[in-house]
């Protein structure tokens, strides 16, 4: 570790240069290593409390950062929002300064709307982790993906990711752009035009209306869930019509580079998005790499931002 | 090989501006040859020969507004009588609105048509599906599925979105497809009121009015969407001044929209209706007479890009009716030839300009290849006598359905011939 990445919080990554996402790229590295082995524990945040406050409900990121957290040696806690008084009429902020009061070291946070995790960072004095905003950004996602990427194909600058389906909704997109574009990938962006946001065209990735010419020769396939739950009015007529011209199956991958590899950051929708027989395809699909990669991309940002908390205990 | 000469024709070709005296031959149902000297030295050999006898020959009608009862409503008409009556009028190709039972909106119904058409209708059906599922205006349809399978555009017909956020949507994704949506602009409010046009006439006969402006809102609103959207849009059929002027003003500023006219609103206004005649009601309603006449200039000026029948059969239970409870729409093509002439004989209009509205416009729409005298089209073709006069007798029509707002009207222009892909499927005796 350089020590390049010395920010109090993990907001975004659109302000992050390219040292910063690479130390933490390779801090990363270092814990896939210690993931691997019988005894996964470390004591970097021993003493420490990390709270998982996820307004939206989440099975394998509030599980990632809670295992990250636990073989750090951090004590965690998850609070998710049916637990939460903001049943009860507590305002969001409420809530922050609450927990903030327990005296937490790093909170990880997810909420639905964009713009809400700076807005709670803003207010409470520990360190904040974004596991997503809205439609604005996942960082921790982005650093995953390009760790799955790098350990599977050796760099990043240079290859050719087309990330594919409801762009419009996804924050994992929008990180995606910006780490690979920054670290010098060529990045497409693939979308029927109802899902594709206005002016994404200035995000300075390639726009593609049509899966089959947005996916030609590229070396990674990065699949994004349909976000049914996010649509309301008319974005589609239906998920058969989705699939047939936007699903992933054997014969639109054919086109990519021989040998292209998939992603999906989860939950998958199988039969909509992608098909099951790519899904499944251990040869082609980073899928469970994916999920590997997650917590080691967590530990490494909880260790990096440990390292910024006040009177930190540096590690040799 | 078949082949067929027509000599001694009038050949009226709005794509190379001919209008002249010539022949033209037919070899396994594509246009092998045309051209004013053909035929003028020696009749072809091997061929039948047709003798037009100065009459003209043109591209065979493409009409973009039919609707037929087929599924759903078979007494009203069936895909085999709309042929016959397409046929009877020169129509050799239509478009088919998707308002049956059940309504186009999935791709095997759209199947179902092209297949039931091939077998049973003399003439070629062009299936248009539903914008939104059920044409309930709320959730788009399987437009690129729909495409798929052969619908070549895609129009809730005679029902206006009323959101402007679905409309857009239904925009966007259609644009995706590079696909044509077909509008209807009425606002639905507005109209819910209403029975005929807004006006005194309205107002004296005690019917409820739909004022001109619910046109011109719904096409305001669809313009900046357009604009939004680089969506393809058609509006099917424009009945006022204020509408029109707002298409020509969006067509002025390039963005990619047309517009079609019924022959009913060329022709009739408002005054029609008369005593409560319900074969005379029709969506949009029939407008004033200076509203008629803008929809004349605009098809002078070329504003309005194609002429339709709006054949739209109803059978007396649902015609028979107080004027309020009728249900709107008037058969239209057998007589969408003759009506569109009128502007020929009574507005000066030119021959070759009408038939640019009736062929060759709404071919280009629809991305065909037919609509044109060319060598390797199809041999789509109507020959017809343009001064012939006749009194409109809807018990000639083929039609199932006889409710012609034209009942009893003299008119000119008769249909001798219609040929469809080199065959003669309609004859007049």
């Amino acid at each position: 570790m350089t020590g390049l990445f010395a920010r109090q919080h993990l907001l975004a990554i659109a302000p992050l240069t390219r040292q910063e996402i690479e130390s933490l790229l390779d801090l990363g590295a270092e814990y896939v290593d210690l993931n691997r082995q019988i005894s996964k524990k470390r004591d970097t945040l021993r003493g420490r409390t990390l709270i998982n406050l996820f307004f939206e409900p989440s099975t394998r990121t509030q599980s990632s950062f809670e295992l990250a957290g636990k073989r750090l040696g951090a004590d965690t806690m998850n609070m998710s929002v049916n637990q939460s008084s903001l049943k009860k009429g507590e305002t969001l902020i409420d809530t922050a300064m609450t927990l903030n009061a327990m005296r937490p070291d790093i909170i990880v946070i997810r909420h639905q709307d964009s713009g809400a995790v700076a807005l709670l960072a803003d207010k409470v004095s520990c360190s904040v982790v974004n596991a997503g905003d809205g439609a604005h950004e996942h960082p921790t996602q982005a650093l995953l993906d390009a760790l799955t990427i790098r350990r599977r194909l050796g760099r990043i600058e240079g290859l050719t990711v087309a990330i594919c389906g409801d762009v419009l909704h996804s924050r994992v997109a929008r990180s995606n752009v910006h780490l690979l574009t920054k670290l010098g990938a060529r990045v497409r962006l693939v979308a029927p035009r109802t899902l594709m946001p206005a002016g994404a065209a200035t995000w300075g990735a390639e726009i593609f209306t049509d899966l089959r010419e947005g996916i030609k020769g590229a070396d990674i396939v990065m699949m994004l869930r349909l976000q049914m739950e996010r649509m309301t009015g008319s974005f589609l007529p239906s998920q058969r019509e989705y699939f047939h011209f936007y699903g992933l199956d054997r014969e639109k991958l054919a086109l990519a580079k021989p040998g292209a590899l998939v992603m999906h950051p989860g939950p998958m929708n199988r039969g909509v998005e992608i098909d099951s027989a790519i899904a499944d395809d251990i040869d082609r699909s980073l899928i469970h790499e994916q999920v590997e990669m997650g917590v080691a991309a967590r530990m490494a940002v909880l260790d990096a931002l440990a390292r910024q908390l006040p009177n930190a205990e540096r590690k040799v | 090989m078949t082949r067929t000469a027509y000599i001694n024709a009038r050949l009226i070709d709005p794509a190379t501006n001919l209008d002249a005296p010539g022949g033209l031959l037919v070899e396994d149902g594509k246009i092998a040859d045309v051209g004013p000297r053909l035929f003028n030295d020696a009749k072809p050999a091997n061929a039948d020969i047709v003798d037009c006898k100065g009459q003209a020959l043109a591209p065979g009608l493409i009409d973009l507004r039919v609707f037929t009862g087929e599924p759903g409503a078979e007494h009203r008409e069936t895909l085999a009588s709309a042929g016959e009556s397409a046929a009877a009028g020169g129509v050799t190709s239509f478009a088919m609105m998707p308002v049956t039972d059940p309504v186009i909106d999935d791709a095997a119904l759209v199947d179902f048509i092209k297949r039931r058409a091939a077998a049973n209708a003399k003439v070629n059906v062009y299936p248009c599906a539903a914008l939104t599922q059920g044409l309930k205006g709320t959730q788009m349809a399987e437009l690129g599925l729909l495409q798929e399978a052969g619908a070549v555009a895609f129009t809730d017909a005679d029902r206006t979105i009323a959101s402007t956020l679905i409309m857009r949507r239904c925009l966007t994704y259609a644009a995706n497809f590079d696909a044509l949506v077909i509008a209807h602009a009425e606002d639905p409010a507005l109209a819910s009121v209403g029975h005929m046009n807004e006006g005194a006439f309205a107002a004296r006969m005690g019917v409820g009015g739909i004022p001109a402006a619910a046109e011109a809102i719904v096409v305001e609103r669809d313009m900046r969407l357009v604009e939004l959207t680089g969506a393809r849009y058609h509006l099917g059929q424009v009945s006022t001044a204020a509408a029109l002027e707002i298409i020509a003003k969006a067509k002025a500023r390039g963005l990619p929209v047309t517009c079609a006219v019924s022959a009913h609103h060329l022709v009739l206004n408002e005054q029609d209706i008369g005593e409560y005649k319900t074969f005379a009601k029709v969506s949009p309603a029939l407008r004033s007479e200076e509203d008629r006449k803008a929809m004349v200039e605009g098809v002078r000026a070329g504003t309005i890009d194609a002429i339709v029948s709006s054949h739209d059969p109803q059978a007396p239970e649902t015609k028979r009716l107080p004027f309020a409870q009728a249900a709107y729409g008037a058969v239209g093509l057998e007589t969408l030839l003759p009506a569109a002439l009128s502007l020929h004989h009574e507005a000066g209009v030119s021959l070759i300009d009408i038939l640019r509205r009736l062929t060759l416009e709404p071919a280009k729409l629809l991305r065909m290849s037919a609509g044109r005298l060319a060598k390797g089209a199809p041999a789509d073709l109507v020959l017809f006598d343009p001064g012939a006069p006749r009194k409109i007798d809807p018990i000639e029509f083929r039609s199932r359905s006889k409710n012609s707002p034209f009942k009893g009207r003299l008119m000119q222009g008769r249909v001798s011939r219609t040929i469809v892909a080199g065959t003669t499927v309609f004859s007049a005796v």
